[in-house]
């Protein structure tokens, strides 16, 4: 992990690089000057292209509210929502699985919606509400669904399970957990190498008939 | 991934300059494609231009017609009640397709547009016409289990894997777009092509056109429909063959009736021979198998892929019979 990050504040974040990156960053500079003659703003305009732009190598400046928490930052146009929420914000509780839309190790909600942050660019997230495993607490009280997951083992090695906690709390939202069917159908997106899932639908069940607010 | 310019205009004519200026850029709608695509150096645009906030995501529905703007989410348009009653396979279809957290980013216009799984297009380094001009074909004497066996050339025996657009072509949708030169409507049928010697172009867009919408006509299909798609998973994975079946009945007499399948050519596949074949019969077994012969007449299989031409008739067979509660 990069070593200039330490002194981060939630308002300002540096970026998160680690020395490989920096170092071809560094090399492209020059190249960066070159990309902007006559200067991407100004072409926008002739081009009559409105808003956002961004050149190679430049970063784009970004407004997310994460967990309730407003951040300003900029990244590069590359730079996954996944990415940005564990490099640059450091909320590590959302997993890096497979890194390709297939495991739902990566699950976050956006404005209310879960989606695999993997396959989402952060630019692309410009002014929405994210929410991810970190912000699913009040304070020191779990939410339903952890103290769920924690009553029925609902997880051995842990790893899927943040990512399944959002989707199962998103799955009683979207009201498709009437049936243990149901369930197993919106809930399979999430991959359990551990095959904790029968314990993961009996968590699910109890919070959906359980009747708290989720 | 590759680094690249990001440009997020307001409104669609900014976007159609903006990619009709730039062999190198792309579209990027809900990006669960195309990210997947770029991370792995299958595609590697120099510029994204996000059209994902472009005001084209509503839903109507006028004169028994939906129109659904391109950039509705594939979940919003699946759980819509008016979809629900009024084109119950176009929402199994939908629900068939990826997983809640994808179809909470998919749209629909990067749906049909979502290119081809096919392996050998996904690895760089194996030769792929359709990702490389001219460099061979893979899957043509590799292992070519999810192959096409209809329309396919000796360039190129891919399948087309949305889901969605197999029950897009069973309903006559009509694409609305808009491009350069103005705007046109082509016939769902008439979105994507065969592969022929061009298998790097999956469509018959024109670069810089944009999808805005799709239409689709409410039909005599509202209670007889099933979408059955057969997977190597119970759940979330791609079709190794799906089948769109919907029926209008009349005393157990079929009057009206549309087929097509996904998983087995270059686009969604309609079977209007096989629909013919149905109308006037009762809805027997005997009749369903009688069109899922039809149906499958001119089909061929590589070394791989010979299960489908078993698969490909008894899949239309429990389709039809699903959407009838034939026994
Ligand atoms: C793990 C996984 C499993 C999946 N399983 C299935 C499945 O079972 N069935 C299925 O059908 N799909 C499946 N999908 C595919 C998914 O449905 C598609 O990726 C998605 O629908 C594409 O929509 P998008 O908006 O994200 O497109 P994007 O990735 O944004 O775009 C796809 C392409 O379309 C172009 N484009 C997008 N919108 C427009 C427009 N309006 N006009 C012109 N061009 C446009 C883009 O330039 C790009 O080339 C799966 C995907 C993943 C990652
Ligand atoms: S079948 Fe088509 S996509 Fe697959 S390797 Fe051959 S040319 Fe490429
Ligand atoms: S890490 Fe995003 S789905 Fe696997
Ligand atoms: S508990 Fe180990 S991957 Fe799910």
């Amino acid at each position: 992990m990069a070593d200039e990050i330490s002194d981060s504040k939630p308002e300002n974040p540096k970026c998160g690089h680690d020395a490989a990156r920096r170092q071809f960053l560094k090399q492209s500079s020059v190249l960066t000057a070159l990309a902007f003659t006559p200067g991407p703003v100004v072409q926008a305009a002739a081009a009559e292209w409105d808003e956002k732009i961004a050149a190679p190598f430049e970063k784009v400046g970004l407004k997310l509210a994460v967990n309730g928490k407003s951040y300003k930052l900029s990244v590069e146009p590359r730079v996954t929502l996944l990415d940005l929420l564990r490099e640059q914000l450091h909320l590590t509780g959302t997993k890096k699985g497979c890194d390709y839309g297939q495991c739902g190790a990566c699950t976050v909600h956006v404005d209310g919606k879960r989606v695999n942050s993997c396959l989402a660019l952060a630019v692309m997230q410009d002014g929405r509400e994210i929410t991810t495993i970190e912000g699913l607490a009040k304070g020191d009280d779990l939410h339903p669904m952890q103290e769920a997951f924690i009553k029925h083992d609902g997880f051995q090695c842990g790893y899927c399970t943040p990512g399944q906690i959002m989707s199962a709390v998103a799955c009683i939202r979207e009201g498709k957990a009437d049936s243990e069917g149901e369930i197993r159908e919106f809930m399979s997106g999430n991959i359990c190498r551990c095959g904790a899932y029968p314990n993961i639908v009996a968590a699910i069940q109890e919070v959906k008939t359980g009747g708290q607010k989720v | 991934m590759n680094q690249f310019q990001y440009v997020r205009p307001s409104k669609p004519k900014a976007a159609i300059d903006a990619r009709a200026k730039d062999q190198n850029s792309q579209f990027i709608a809900g990006g669960t494609n195309l990210l997947d695509l770029m991370k792995r150096g299958v595609m590697n645009p120099e510029r994204l231009i996000d059209i994902s906030r472009l005001p084209l995501d509503k839903l109507e529905r006028q004169n028994n017609t939906f129109r659904i703007g391109s950039m509705a989410l594939n979940a919003t348009v699946a759980d819509d009640k008016q979809v629900l009653e009024k084109l119950p396979l176009l929402a199994q279809a939908l629900n068939a397709g990826a997983s809640a957290q994808l179809r909470n980013m998919a749209t629909i216009g990067g749906n049909m547009l979502q290119r081809t799984r096919c392996p050998y297009f996904y690895d760089t380094a194996l030769p792929c016409n359709k990702r490389e001009p001219g460099s061979g074909c893979g899957a043509l004497e590799g292992y070519n289990r999810m192959h096409a066996i209809f329309g396919f050339s000796d360039k190129c025996i891919a399948v087309h894997p949305s889901d969605m657009s197999v029950a897009l072509v069973a309903l006559d949708a009509t694409v609305l777009v808009s491009g350069p030169k103005g705007d046109r409507r082509i016939p769902f049928a008439e979105l994507h092509r065969l592969p022929g010697d061009m298998p790097q172009k999956d469509t018959t867009l024109e670069t810089g056109e944009l999808i805005t919408a799709v239409e689709v006509p409410e039909g005599p299909f509202t209670k007889n429909v099933h979408y059955l798609k057969v997977r190597e998973r119970a759940s979330y994975a791609f079709a190794l063959v799906s089948v769109a079946a919907a029926l209008q009945l009349e005393n157990n007499i079929i009057k009206d009736a549309r087929l097509a399948m996904g998983g087995v050519a270059h686009k969604p596949w309609r079977l209007t021979e096989a629909e013919k074949s149905l109308v006037g019969k009762p809805a027997t077994e005997a009749t369903f198998q009688a069109a899922a012969a039809i149906a499958m007449q001119g089909a061929k299989a590589f070394k791989h892929n010979a299960y489908k031409l078993k698969l490909g008739p008894n899949a239309i067979v429990q389709a039809l019979k699903n959407a009838t509660n034939v026994a």
